[in-house]
């Protein structure tokens, strides 16, 4: 191992997970490995299947096995490896260090309790608080999100807030009980742009004020540019590229990540055709034996369809998993 | 009402417009109780002006439930209007009954966001296409069969796939099976709803690419309805902005997206984020406080005012107009010569 700095709170090793699926398995998630270090947050970007979702579900344990399996890989927080633990030792960590936000508030919330009760429970569960303590923190959660009029909303029902006042109830559920991480999937993706820029800010202040690591999923480049500190971009279940935001964006190593930037319009002059990605992403029916994006790369060359690159670090903290930048690789990195 | 209704008629249509909207409405009604009395109106499109020239794109942008998607389709008649009228190349459409209405339809179509739910899943994507053309009597055996082969080409998809099914292709591809539904007919205008939404953002240039090949290609008019406002920069010539059922602004892109008059358009784009880390870490936002009031009982006066940082007394007791600014921009805002001249905080680029 590299020089493992202290400052990291989660570890993902090496992550391969597989659906059994009628026609095969379906290979997801193909050796990702990464980490997120304290306070920092760390971006997620990339197309739907490129297993970005299934990555951090596979972390908390959260996908249904079967059809899923975790086949290999770490995950490593507080030293224990999550990805080993039992059901009830997951439950622990689950909501209580690590939180999770979801993509659609409407469908994570429970319709039949009110909005007053699902913040208590964690707290009741993890924190072993007493219910009029619970309900004192769960309105200081809600004051918290910035939805107004906190403790007379607790007995509201779900269906009773806006789809942003949803979306800062989940978050007030995730914090509850202090995590060290929160992961947010696409948790801006069904809301408004004006309403995505409200819950963008609050999680500015929030970070300022507590401090955790965020993992934050999203397919919207402009999103992660306006968060991020730090940037991993995945492909065909594969991390093919990562580093620090502003590096990222101002030197795109990956052709994949080039040809993503360059497909968006505001870089385009009005009616000139956006440089598209022609073909299709994979389908993942194989174990990768040669680079994902081959098929759709401009650059593709004959080692490229037959070997996948490993995630070589090529350039201070930026990491790229290329045939193209190997040649300038330093050394190699969690491969 | 009648009298004006008889004076927009004899007026002549500029030479230019290809749709001409006044006054479009659509309520729906919201009944409740046993006897179903309606009780009061969901106001989606409440009295929207406005007009799409031959050749161009306007884009209709504006936050879910604004009433964009319902403009588009009131537009092609797809829904009851509940009042004003829509000027289809010289046609008063609005009026017109369903008889009369299907002559007119093959010169209008429509193109959906969800390329899923659009295409039955028990059709081959040959019958879909051929649908159109049976169903207006257009084109019979081979000749009909050719042209759908030629659609196929046209929208970048392989002929030869005739006889697959939709479930067969991928979102972007079976986008374009939509896309070859609408132009079957040979429209002169399309409404595209949220074409790309449902697209991943490398598939959504594809698909933008080809919409703007074949309005090149085919002299199409296109009303392109979006949330994506860097998209609709990209593909429009005119944007008009919607807010709870009413327009706020229509200009041409560089006015709206330089110089935003109203302050909701201002605060959209300013909350629109860009893909620059160096961009955003030094923008200024406008956020807006609250959410959409409900479009059940919208706000006296002017509808944005409870959101509005720059909201005074006369917004909340008199609607602002809906007026010309001098250059061509159409603005519904009290103060918007002031908003304007502020510097906004917007897609810098």
């Amino acid at each position: 191992m590299w020089g493992k700095p202290i400052t990291q709170v989660l570890e993902v090793r090496d992550l391969k997970t597989v659906f059994h699926t009628q026609d095969g398995k379906v290979h997801a998630v193909n050796g990702v490995s990464f980490h997120v270090e304290e306070g920092e947050l760390l971006a997620v970007v990339g197309e739907s299947g490129s297993g970005k979702s299934v990555t951090m579900m596979s972390l908390l344990q959260l996908l249904p096995m079967p059809p899923a399996e975790i086949e290999a890989g770490q995950a490593i927080f507080q030293n224990r490896d999550l990805v080993k633990l039992s059901p009830s030792e997951i439950r622990d960590v689950r909501g209580a260090r690590i939180g999770f936000i979801f993509q659609d508030p409407l469908t994570s919330l429970n319709p039949v309790f009110t909005v007053g009760f699902q913040i208590m429970e964690p707290l009741r569960k993890h924190m072993g608080m007493s219910k009029s303590r619970a309900r004192q923190r769960a309105a200081e959660l809600l004051d918290l999100v910035g939805i107004p009029a906190a403790a007379e909303r607790l007995d509201d029902y779900p269906h009773q807030f806006s789809g942003g006042m949803r979306q800062r109830v989940m978050i007030a559920i995730a914090l509850a009980c202090d995590p060290k991480v929160l992961i947010a999937d696409e948790p801006t993706t069904a809301l408004d742009v004006t309403v995505q820029a409200q819950i963008l800010e609050l999680i500015r202040e929030l970070r300022q004020k507590l401090g955790m690591a965020i993992i934050w999923v999203t397919h919207d480049l402009g999103v992660a540019a306006g968060i991020a500190d730090r940037i991993m971009v995945m492909y065909g279940g594969q991390v093919v590229e990562q580093a620090p935001i502003g590096e990222l964006f101002e030197h795109p190593r990956h052709p994949y990540t080039q040809a993503l930037l360059e497909s968006l319009p505001g870089r385009h002059q009005a009616n000139e055709r956006l440089r598209s990605i022609s073909g299709q992403p994979p389908l993942l029916m194989k174990d990768p034996d040669f680079c994902p994006f081959a098929p759709r790369c401009r650059h593709a060359f004959d080692k490229c369809r037959a070997e996948d690159p490993p995630l070589l670090r090529v350039n201070g903290s930026h990491d790229v998993a290329c045939w193209l930048e190997s040649a300038h690789a330093e050394a190699p990195n969690g491969r | 009402m009648a009298a004006e209704a008889a004076t927009f008629s004899k007026e002549k249509m500029p030479a230019g417009t290809l749709v001409d909207i006044e006054d479009l409405t659509v309520h729906f009604p919201v009944y409740k109780g046993i006897m179903r009395r309606q009780v009061g109106a969901v106001k989606a499109v409440d009295g929207v002006t406005f007009d799409i020239r031959r050749g161009e794109t306007l884009g209709l942008v504006g936050e879910s439930g604004c009433g964009k998607s319902t403009t588009g389709r009131a537009l092609l008649r797809l829904y009851d209007l509940t009042a004003g009228r829509i000027r289809f190349d010289d046609m008063d459409i609005a009026k017109l009954d369903s008889g009369r209405l299907r002559a007119v339809r093959p010169r209008m179509q429509m193109i959906f966001q969800d390329p899923q739910a659009s295409l039955n899943p028990r059709l081959t994507v040959g019958s879909i296409i051929a649908e159109p053309l049976i169903e207006h009597g257009v084109l019979k055996g081979d000749a009909r069969k050719a042209r759908v082969r030629e659609l196929l080409d046209a929208v970048g998809l392989n002929p030869d796939y005739i006889n697959r099914y939709p479930h067969e292709f991928s979102g972007g591809q079976r986008q374009r099976i939509g896309i070859a539904r609408a132009l079957a007919l040979d429209p002169q205008f399309i409404v595209c709803d949220e074409p790309i939404a449902a697209l991943d953002v490398s598939i959504q240039a594809q698909v933008v690419n080809l919409l703007q090949e074949l309005q090149r290609k085919l002299g199409l008019t296109y009303l392109f309805i979006s949330h994506d406002l860097s998209m609709v920069r990209h593909i429009a010539t005119r944007v008009a902005v919607m807010y709870l059922g009413k327009m706020v602004e229509l200009g041409t892109v560089a006015q709206l997206f330089a110089k935003p008059a109203h302050p909701y358009t201002k605060a959209l784009l300013s909350a629109v984020p860009v893909p620059d880390p160096k961009v955003e870490a030094n923008r200024k936002r406008i956020l807006l406080t609250g959410d959409i009031p409900n479009a059940v009982n919208p706000p006296s006066g002017c509808r944005f005012r409870t959101r509005c940082p720059w909201a005074q007394e006369v917004c909340a007791t008199t609607d602002p107009e809906w007026r010309d600014m001098g250059d061509g921009r159409r603005v519904a805002c009290h103060f918007a010569e002031e908003i304007k001249s502020k510097e906004s905080g917007v897609i810098a680029n």
